[in-house]
């Protein structure tokens, strides 16, 4: 009942004309980021950050903003998938499945309106799920001391390659890359430069935002321009649309379907490191394995629903572990935590009771954003689709201007502008080796408090580093973040090669 | 042979790192662990990732040509010079200058990509200056 009240308190908070306003464009935003290749989540928001960072927007606010975007993205995400067999995004990518196929079949409309009622499903169930879940989450956490925090730590980096991660090293190299990143400034705790080699600029260290929107808005940039994709590919492909209404016994026959997967894509947003794509991924094989009787793959309503509901769903669970326990379990969320530490928020158990106006605010407001989305996305998808028209070569220069102009705003500094340009042309290179970018910002986000948690620990138990491992919950931390790392690589080059196939499969249709 | 050359860059980088953690000045007010102990650690979970991506490289990823290795630089160039012309002739210019290039370069027309560049310049100045009042960079003109 408790959690009830906050919620109304909440709703009270989220109820404001500004804020209104703010999800309402958060929502379009994401849907258009979402819908356009070469826009995801993390890109969109992490382009957003500065803007509305720089507009003196509050903490509430930006908050609304920036998660409706990050909602919004996950439904405009399937916009392309089933229109053109491109996914807008990466979890949108088994949406193309059975989503295409429909769209030949002259049912896309059918099929955007039932992926729309299945994001819905899922976004909504899983945003109660948050409400009653981080609350235990809190309870937990508030056990926790230094050595449990720096355990956490290092379970969140060695996770969050996670099942679908290729190459373990390398995620690891990533996750370094981050913290050495972040020791650059002056040292918290004792006040000595450290990797400074004497320039003024980086005594106060690199600003986890100039490496965000670097290596996520930039990079992109520079991918474009490496294969000189300058026209829409929706520019040779005739869209047609057909009826928005899906009949009601495909609404029926999907139901089952759209709650199972919401609860496997819950689940699957909750661990650390799966994410919304291993949400959707798993959402589609279940019900593939539960009810394919031949269909799937060929248009089968129910493999749209279930990848989107799933993806959705994982969405609303991945903001459990961020926001109770200041520890993302994926990129996107990675970039919401950036959001929280550049107002400086901190996330984790006490936001809870420091800061309630802020969760239940924001949670209040996802679920406004969840009706505006689905308003939005069934009755105006014509409007999106069009969008997709819009070539590379004027959204890619948009792109770079506004990531400029973002982080100028900030600093008006023309030294953080260049360190960004150098984030763009490292993100360009570590993504042909195929190194995860997401370690990377989690390291510059969470290295400085990743030390000063190992450090308070140590210092409190007289320079003993055995108190690092002397508690049952630091060992069962540990214990879960070794198991998360090796048991990808047994585990994960299966998954990775199925998920590879199925997409495949789809593409040689 | 991609990976093992990045490998060996990564484990050269982490021997970088480590030197420059040890030169690190240390203060005669500090805790129990100090500033260098992290870092170092850090340092060798780099060594030792880039040594196992050195032993057991992924396939080969596809590099560009020669040419449009040079397209990525160029672009990199012209930011570049995009963030040293910002605060001199002011943004609505350098932005116009910037834009164009980029547009150019991702396949439009000589007009197209002009078009594009005032476009994307004065929305970004309506949108972001004259209508939310975020501050820009000012020019000699004054904007």
């Amino acid at each position: 009942m408790e959690t009830l009240s906050s919620l109304a308190d909440g709703f009270a908070i989220a109820i404001t004309w500004q804020n209104m306003l703010l999800a309402l464009l958060g929502c379009f935003l994401g849907t258009v980021m979402g819908a356009l290749p070469g826009l995801g989540p993390s890109n969109g928001v992490a382009i957003l950050i500065p803007l509305a960072f720089t507009l003196g927007l509050g903490a509430t606010p930006s908050l609304i903003l920036l998660t409706s975007v990050y909602y919004g993205a996950m439904y405009g995400g399937r916009i392309s998938s089933i229109l053109l067999n491109i996914p807008g995004d990466e979890p949108a990518m088994m949406t193309c499945l059975d989503g295409y196929p429909m769209a030949q079949k002259g049912q896309a409309g059918e099929a955007l309106a039932i992926s729309g009622i299945a994001s819905f499903v899922g976004s909504f169930f899983a945003t109660w799920g948050l409400i009653f879940l981080a609350p235990q989450l809190v309870k937990i956490a508030l056990l926790f001391g230094p050595a449990e925090y720096f355990a956490l730590f290092a379970l969140a980096f060695a996770t969050l390659g996670g099942v679908s991660s290729t190459n373990q090293a390398k995620s690891a190299f990533a996750a370094a890359l981050g913290l050495g990143l972040a020791m650059i400034g002056v040292d918290t705790q004792t006040g000595v430069p450290r990797f400074t080699f004497g320039e003024v600029h980086l005594y106060d260290g690199l600003d986890f935002l100039v490496a965000i929107v670097g290596l996520f808005a930039l990079s992109e940039v520079f991918i474009f321009l490496e294969h000189r994709h300058g026209n829409a590919d929706a520019a040779d492909k005739k869209i047609t649309i057909g009826r928005l209404t899906p009949p009601m016994s495909m609404i029926k026959q999907c139901t089952p379907t759209m709650l199972r997967s919401t609860f496997l894509g819950f689940l699957a947003g909750v661990l650390p490191g799966a994410g919304a794509s291993l949400g959707s991924f798993i959402s589609y094989s279940m019900e593939k394995k539960l009810v394919d009787k031949g269909t799937f793959g060929k248009g089968d309503p129910r493999g749209v629903a279930a990848p989107e509901a799933g993806n959705n769903a994982a969405a609303g669970g991945a903001l459990v572990p961020m926001l109770a326990l200041g520890v993302p379990g994926s990129g996107t969320t990675a970039v919401l935590l950036a959001v929280l530490l550049s107002l400086n928020i901190t996330p984790g158990p006490l936001l809870f009771t420091q800061n309630p106006d802020v969760v239940w605010g924001l949670i209040a407001a996802l679920f406004i954003a969840n009706f505006m989305l689905l308003a939005m996305n069934i009755p105006m998808v014509g409007l999106f689709t069009r969008i997709l028209m819009v070539p590379p070569k004027v959204l890619m220069p948009v792109v770079a201007m506004v990531s400029f102009v973002g982080i100028y705003g900030i600093s008006g500094s023309t030294f953080d502008l260049q360190v960004m340009i150098g984030f763009g042309l490292l993100g360009w290179v570590l993504r042909k080796f195929d190194v995860p970018l997401v370690p990377i910002i989690l390291g510059t986000l969470l290295g400085n408090a990743m030390e000063s948690n190992m450090r308070r620990a140590i210092t409190i138990d007289d320079g003993n580093w055995g108190t690092l491992v002397d508690s049952p919950l630091a060992l069962g931390l540990w214990a879960i973040a070794i198991i998360g790392f090796i048991l990808p690589v047994l585990v994960g080059k299966m998954i990775k090669s199925k998920m590879r196939r199925d997409d495949e499969s789809s593409l040689s249709d | 042979m991609s990976d093992r050359i990045f490998g060996v860059v990564g484990l050269l980088l982490a021997a970088f790192y480590i030197w420059a953690a040890l030169i690190i000045e240390e203060s005669f007010l500090s805790d129990a662990v100090g500033p260098k102990a992290f870092p170092i650690i850090i340092a060798c979970v780099l060594a030792l990732a880039s040594i196992v991506i050195a032993l057991k490289p992924d396939p080969e990823p596809v590099w560009p040509s020669l040419g449009r290795l040079a397209e990525i630089l160029a672009a990199a160039v012209v930011m570049f010079l995009y963030s040293m012309l910002l605060p001199e002739i002011g943004f609505i210019f350098a932005t116009i200058f910037a834009a164009s290039y980029l547009a150019w370069r991702l396949g439009s027309t000589f007009i197209g990509s002009v078009l594009t560049g005032v476009g994307t310049s004065v929305g970004i100045y309506v949108i972001f200056h004259l209508v939310l009042g975020l501050s820009l960079a000012r020019g000699p003109f004054g904007f």
